[in-house]
């Protein structure tokens, strides 16, 4: 039987304010447990919440990017549930009336077309302290650092059919979130956290199949994993005559696999209520406006200004503007060296290929954006070819200095003199009679590797238009 | 002078008659000599009183003739004071020593006042006796073997029997107002929003009020005007302007409309009660005010609603004692679950235990709508009653309790007890103020009247009683057992 997969992902972001969502208490990723909790985070007796307008301001704000509707009024409610790293014994969260309702983005699949994944919600919540199950002889420690940061989470439609559109939702979620500069989403911190909803259902079936949660995916690439390996189980499941459970499952990245929680945890009664100690958010249209002034321009429009500006490609313009840095800094080279595609190539080529090699962000590049245009500056005066163009990038890692003086250094500013390339060219004529012979006959081909020969001679530094220019007149 | 309200004492103290140190020591003895058969404080703090009281002296001694400054008073032991234990009347809190102020403590000790002690009260304020107290029951100075209401019996029974000026408490169905009807006192609870609930441990979030327990309805404008206010560290607190209450004390009452409500006037009210409120309505009527019958149809639901909303805020707000950061933790847990239980079951009374598991089933999936849901709905009815009401009079007017204080142990059955706020609860619903003043006795016990005003009519609420205490005397009436020294 053919299957096919639902996919809804719900995302956990950690808003990156000054304070915690109800409390002044600092927010810091990494710092001693227990320094970066007040009273209230403790939930001592008698402390009350206070709503920290600034997480109301991202969560705003991300709703606008994703075009979603803004709740004019929307409600606190207290989520109850008992656990060591739950200080008031309940999470103030949203249930029925959300900050951001409905909204939805775009994601590019891999045959290059684009799908519209629906948003069912972003709501904020508190998020849990974290619990240490080690070094304290048979106890258990309690961080209260985390308690009470502001998380937004946001929770797509099922609209996603496999792993691959899943990771691609995250990414342009990611890219969003970035955009707006609201979170560091960085999952491997878990300042970005994702739990999957799947199921399968036979294709063309309308109904959805039971369904099952992941959590614990803490990387891009674990998503697609856990995604994979839990279609293939419920696959098998159903195919041995069994039925899917509706659980959660925790994904194990060591073993490559999901695993089935305590059923109790499904069972739990959160008692969901109207907090009592806030009252509703009441936000109006000149509010929402003032933070609609704020946005960016994000990565779809970006992407559509680029291809249009530019000229660049749908790939090019999508893999600069999937990093609002990225986009930066290509607009940056492109304005200094007057080249937008010559930028385009060298940024999601060599550029790309040295960040991901040593795990640098574009931010972190040792190359920065007015030394790469000088660069292709200089491809572009013909001070140098394509080809020492590349040696030269290598060169510019480790060497700050400039890019002429590199060029200067290592002597290998391109030959244009016509005087030296006539000399190169008629050694390689005498040096070459067969393939000379060859090309008189009209065997075109031969041209270029009588070419390579002159660049070989000029270790690489010969201008190959002129090269190719005077072998063309001296074989007439 | 120990008897005497807080504006006779701050004339003395201006005058030079008496030093805050002296008054100071003058209440601390009668704690000393009473409180093992009142039972009224918790937690007594002499060093700290005498000390303030000295530097309250020295402010006066420089011109500081502040309306609070140096007046000996008492907090319910449900607000945090820093450095002093605060345990709500529970063995769940029996040693937290809270590390910071309530907002109303730090406006009262901003104010000058000096504080004596942390007062008895239930567990959780959760009772209308005193008796679900950890620490034993308070009990009335009028007759020792009677309850003095609750939850604020501890700060009703201080004030009563002269061993504070004033007190602070909370009311969340008619904690401060039935044990200051049940001690002969004045118990006046602003609306809800209009004094900070910060440092002020959560009974029923949306229902919890401070005020105050005082000897006048003048004594509790003096309070009123210090302790309310907006407070942006209680997101319910109201953002509007704070009158001067003891401006509007004297205003005239000729033509002030007073509705009765019939339901107050029903069955299950004490005759004796009755009469001692039908005779101040004279008092009213001889004043210029004009008496009224209203309709508060759906008052006899307040009990209910109560019972589903309260509880209910109350099963969350009482999670947080778990045993894991402070407070109460049961000895040797075999694992996190058994010291989750073991903890809420020991460090828990029976009457809390009661409220949080009421509380937890009208939540739980599957009843929310029945009950909790429902519940809101009526409470929305309730205050649409009042609404109504207040476009036709200016103060509502009744007794505060069906009947004068009884006996301790005498009520066994918890809905009985319930019924016990039968007039009260429905102003919390609804977010009111109202104050009890005594208005007479029933076999020597004091007789509370209860004054309802409109949201945020604080100041008409206190000229209404205070213009009945200026024509009569039944505020200054003492429990003859506890009467000043020679």
């Amino acid at each position: 039987m053919e299957w096919e997969t639902v996919i809804g992902l719900e995302v956990h972001v950690q808003l990156s304010t000054k304070s915690k969502l109800f409390s002044g208490t600092a927010s810091q990723f990494g710092a001693e447990p227990n320094t970066q909790a007040n009273i209230y985070d403790l939930a001592l007796p008698g402390v009350l919440p206070v709503l920290n307008e600034e997480a109301l301001k991202h969560a705003v704000k991300f709703g606008l990017a994703i075009n979603a509707s803004i709740s004019k009024t929307s409600v606190f409610d207290r989520k109850n549930y008992f656990y060591p790293d739950l200080p008031k014994g309940y999470q103030i969260s949203q249930l029925d009336f959300p900050t951001v309702g409905k909204g939805s983005l775009m994601i590019n699949l891999e045959d290059g077309s684009e799908k519209v994944i629906g948003v069912t919600r972003a709501h904020m919540e508190e998020d849990a302290g974290k619990s240490l199950h080690e070094d304290f002889h048979g106890m258990s420690g309690i961080d209260l650092n985390r308690a009470g940061t502001p998380l937004l989470e946001i929770v797509s439609e099922p609209d996603l059919r496999n792993a691959k559109e899943a990771v691609a939702y995250l990414k342009k979620l990611h890219s969003i979130i970035l955009y707006l500069d609201i979170s560091d989403a960085i999952m491997a911190q878990g300042s970005m956290r994702c739990d999957a909803n799947v199921s399968i259902r036979p294709k063309g079936e309308i109904e959805l199949g039971t369904r099952t949660e992941i959590k614990n995916i803490n990387s891009f690439r674990f998503v697609e994993k856990a995604i994979n390996y839990e279609v293939q189980r419920q696959q098998e499941v159903i195919q041995d005559g069994s039925r899917v459970v509706q659980e959660t499952r925790l994904y194990d990245a060591e073993l490559n696999e999901t695993r089935s929680m305590r059923s109790k945890e499904v069972a739990n009664d959160y008692r969901y209520f109207p907090e009592p100690d806030l009252l509703p958010i009441v936000i109006d249209q000149a509010f929402i406006d003032s933070i609609r002034e704020t946005l960016p321009e994000l990565p779809d429009a970006k992407k559509a200004r680029f291809v249009k500006e530019f000229g660049l490609n749908d790939y090019d313009a999508s893999v600069i503007t999937n990093n609002r840095d990225m986009a930066e800094y290509f607009e940056s080279v492109t304005r200094d060296s007057g080249d937008a595609k010559l930028a385009a190539n060298w940024i999601t080529g060599d550029l790309q290929a040295l960040l991901n090699k040593n795990n640098w962000e574009i931010t972190e590049s040792p190359i920065q954006a007015y030394r790469l245009a000088q660069l292709i500056a200089r491809i572009k005066d013909n001070t140098i070819s394509g080809k020492i163009a590349k040696r030269i990038f290598e060169g510019m890692i480790e060497d700050s200095s400039s890019v002429d003086d590199i060029i200067e250094e290592a002597g290998l500013k391109q030959v244009t003199d016509s005087g030296e390339i006539e000399k190169l060219v008629d050694e390689v004529i005498d040096n070459n009679p067969d393939q000379v012979q060859q090309f008189r006959e009209g065997k075109q081909q031969v041209l270029s590797y009588l070419v390579g020969q002159a660049m070989k001679l000029s270790r690489g530094k010969a201008n190959p238009n002129q090269v190719n220019q005077f072998l063309r007149n001296k074989l007439k | 002078m120990i008897e005497k309200t807080v504006a006779e004492i701050t004339a003395a103290l201006n005058a030079g008659d008496i030093s805050s140190v002296e008054l100071t020591q003058a209440y601390l003895d009668r704690i000393i000599r009473f409180n093992d058969d009142l039972n009224a404080f918790i937690t007594v703090c002499t060093d700290s009183a005498l000390s303030q009281a000295k530097k309250a002296d020295e402010k006066r001694a420089k011109g500081d003739t502040s309306p609070l400054l140096g007046i000996p008073l008492a907090h319910k032991d449900i607000f945090c004071t820093n450095g002093v234990t605060t345990s709500c009347g529970s063995r769940m809190l029996q040693n937290f020593v809270a590390p910071y102020d309530a907002t109303i403590v730090e406006k009262l000790y901003q104010a000058g006042v000096v504080m004596l002690g942390k007062t008895n009260m239930d567990e959780f304020a959760m009772g209308s006796s005193n008796e679900t107290s950890y620490f034993g029951p308070a009990k009335n100075p009028w007759d020792t073997a009677r309850v003095p209401g609750g939850s604020s019996g501890g700060s009703a029974v201080a004030v009563a029997a002269d061993l504070c000026a004033v007190a602070t408490g909370t009311d969340t169905g008619g904690s401060i107002r039935q044990p200051a009807a049940f001690c002969g006192i004045t118990g006046f609870k602003p609306s809800y929003g209009r004094v900070s609930r910060w440092g002020m441990i959560a009974f029923a979030s949306s229902l919890d009020q401070a005020g105050s327990l005082s000897k006048t309805a003048e004594d509790a404008a003096l309070m009123t005007n210090v302790m309310a206010g907006l407070d942006r560290k209680d997101s319910t607190s109201i953002d509007k302007p704070v009158e001067d209450y003891t401006a509007s004390l004297s205003n005239s009452l000729d033509g002030l409309k007073i509705g009765i409500p019939k339901q107050h006037f029903a069955e299950g009210l004490s005759s004796e009660v009755e009469q001692a409120i039908r005779e101040a309505l004279v008092e009213y009527e001889n004043l210029g005010a004009i008496i009224k019958e209203i309709d508060l149809p759906n008052n006899h639901l307040s009990v209910s609603v109560y019972y589903v909303i309260a509880p209910a805020e109350a099963s969350a707000n009482l999670s947080r004692y778990d045993g894991v950061r402070y407070g109460y933790r049961c000895e040797d847990p075999a694992d996190l679950e058994d010291m989750y239980k073991r903890t809420r079951s020991e460090g828990f009374g029976e009457e809390v235990k009661r409220r949080i598991m009421v509380g937890t089933y009208a939540l739980s999936a599957g009843f929310y709508d029945a009950y909790y849901r429902k519940a809101q709905k009526i409470r929305r009815l309730i205050k649409n009653d009042f609404v109504d009401a207040f476009k036709e009079v200016d103060v509502i007017i009744g007794p505060t309790s069906p009947h004068t204080a009884f006996e301790i142990g005498s009520k066994t059955d918890p809905v009985t007890m319930y019924l016990e706020d039968i007039y009260t609860i429905a102003v919390n619903l609804a977010g009111l103020p109202g104050i009890s003043i005594p208005v007479g006795t029933a076999e020597g016990l004091p007789v509370g009247m209860h004054i309802v005003g409109n949201d945020f009519a604080e100041a008409k609420v206190l000229n209404v009683a205070h213009l009945f205490q200026q024509q009569t005397d039944w505020h200054r009436f003492k429990p003859t057992a506890f009467e000043k020294e020679s």
